[in-house]
């Protein structure tokens, strides 16, 4: 092993890390949003809003993420003809694939939820949006906490596999660095340490979050 | 205030409430009692459509609640209900918890919303646990903020659910003196409960309910000295 030889494509590695952070909060994000609009339809009592859901989360749990990602960046622009940025690609691919995920998860945690907190907040003449986003749903989150960490974590090492449609990710700098020096071990290895970081830094900040959380306990 | 016709309520094969017909009137505090299973929470909770009745109708302040136009929400803000498993909102202080509905509800500004909050607990002995969460009081304690919170939207009516079954005994004196106060002031209370001094000592009339019927109603001195039917004179001979 010899590191010497790729000290000065380090600082290129390293900007991926940017383009990793950047690309995987937007999908969090757009999968937390996603997934609690999902949630709500499957918990509904509409058909029409459940069964959609139920479907989508069928499909997008059903089938490979690394097929969505090819699907969404290679093959739909073949039939509309929108040339689409790897950027895009990616958030959407991951966005929806984990929005699938992340509505399981908040439906259970809002069927654990007492009824008879809804009870109470019906009792008070508390209209459905405020009783869900005031009462409902920060009880199911707090439980749910672990598990949507989980899936955070998941999302984040996940998100290599964008290096495949040419995202200038962290993996992706990686194996040029790679290639280009004809060795693989020693990039490999710093980016490997790098994602290790990063989990590492989410999984602390989790915990926080859930401390903070339990303060009514 | 409160008047029902024929009310009944059927949960699948099961009938549960079968025409109950009555009248409360505004300022009466009536106690609805009878065994575990008569129907008396099912009820209660058609009063404020928590259950929605099978059949039969509903008027209170002469708006019949049961027509299925109605905004459920408008009734309910009129009508306070008190469980018993209190459902305090676990995630907010005993002061938030309070707050809440009226600023929700009613757009009441904060400020206001506040003081009338931190008067009703005052009214109900809990200034010194505003500050803290639910899960760090009592039962008895918990029971109050669950009352002092549906007094916070001013309704003239409010509804107790067996409001100190799920209380250690020591804890049931004060709730029930919350109770006595509260209908000295002329609230139109409904109170479904087990403890038969309660009904007897503050309550102007009694329900009593068996098998989904209403069975018989009056005047406590009358209804516990001299139950008009077999099957009150029963229950009351296993209570008292």
């Amino acid at each position: 092993m010899d590191f010497s030889q790729i000290v000065p494509s380090i600082p290129f590695i390293l900007e991926g890390i940017g383009a990793t952070l950047k690309f995987v909060s937007v999908s969090i994000i757009l999968g937390l949003v996603l997934g609690t609009v999902l949630a709500l339809f499957k918990i509904s009592n509409k058909r029409l809003l459940k069964w959609p859901a139920d479907v989508y989360t069928s499909i997008f749990r059903g089938t490979p993420l690394i097929l969505q990602l090819m699907i969404i960046h290679y093959a739909v622009p073949q039939l509309t003809g929108y040339d689409i940025e790897v950027f895009l690609s990616a958030v959407l691919a991951f966005g929806l694939n984990s929005g699938a995920y992340v509505s399981e998860i908040i439906r259970a945690g809002i069927l654990a939820v007492d009824k008879g907190q809804v009870e109470a907040a019906d009792a008070l003449g508390v209209p459905y949006r405020p009783m869900m986003l005031n009462i409902i749903l920060p009880q199911a989150l707090k439980n749910i906490l672990p598990a949507l960490m989980n899936e955070f974590i998941t999302l984040t090492k996940e998100s290599a596999l964008v290096s495949t449609i040419g995202y200038m990710d962290l993996m992706r700098r990686a194996e040029i660095v790679g290639a280009q020096l004809y060795r693989n071990f020693e990039p490999l290895l710093v980016a490997g340490v790098i994602y290790w970081l990063m989990i590492f830094i989410l999984t602390n900040i989790g915990s926080w979050v859930e401390r903070r959380m339990r303060q009514s306990d | 205030m409160i008047k029902t016709m024929e009310l009944t309520k059927v949960f699948g094969e099961n009938t549960v409430l079968k025409n109950i017909t009555t009248t409360i009137n505004k300022g009466e505090v009536v106690a609805v009692i009878g065994p575990s299973g008569s129907g008396k929470s099912t009820f209660l909770r058609c009063l404020n459509l928590l259950e929605e009745p099978s059949s039969g109708y509903i008027w209170v302040k002469d708006k019949e609640i049961t027509n299925p136009k109605i905004n459920k929400l408008e009734i309910r803000k009129n009508i306070g209900m008190v469980f018993q498993h209190f459902h305090l909102f676990p995630h907010m202080t005993v002061l938030e918890n309070v707050m809440y509905a009226p600023i929700k509800v009613k757009k009441v500004k904060k400020e206001l919303a506040e003081k009338i909050a931190s008067e009703l607990l005052a009214k109900v002995g809990l200034t010194d646990k505003i500050d803290s969460y639910p899960n760090r009081l009592s039962g008895g304690q918990k029971q109050r903020v669950a009352i002092a919170r549906a007094l916070a939207m001013d309704p003239e009516i409010m509804l107790f659910d067996e409001p100190t079954s799920a209380l250690d005994p020591e804890m049931v004196k004060e709730v029930l003196d919350v109770m006595k106060d509260l209908a000295h002031t002329g609230m139109t209370m409904i109170v479904v409960t087990h403890e038969m001094n309660f009904a007897k000592e503050v309550a102007d009339r009694i329900l009593f309910m068996d098998d989904g019927t209403l069975i018989e109603e009056g005047e406590p001195q009358t209804f516990f000295l001299h139950p008009q039917t077999k099957r009150a004179e029963d229950f009351l001979a296993k209570v008292l």
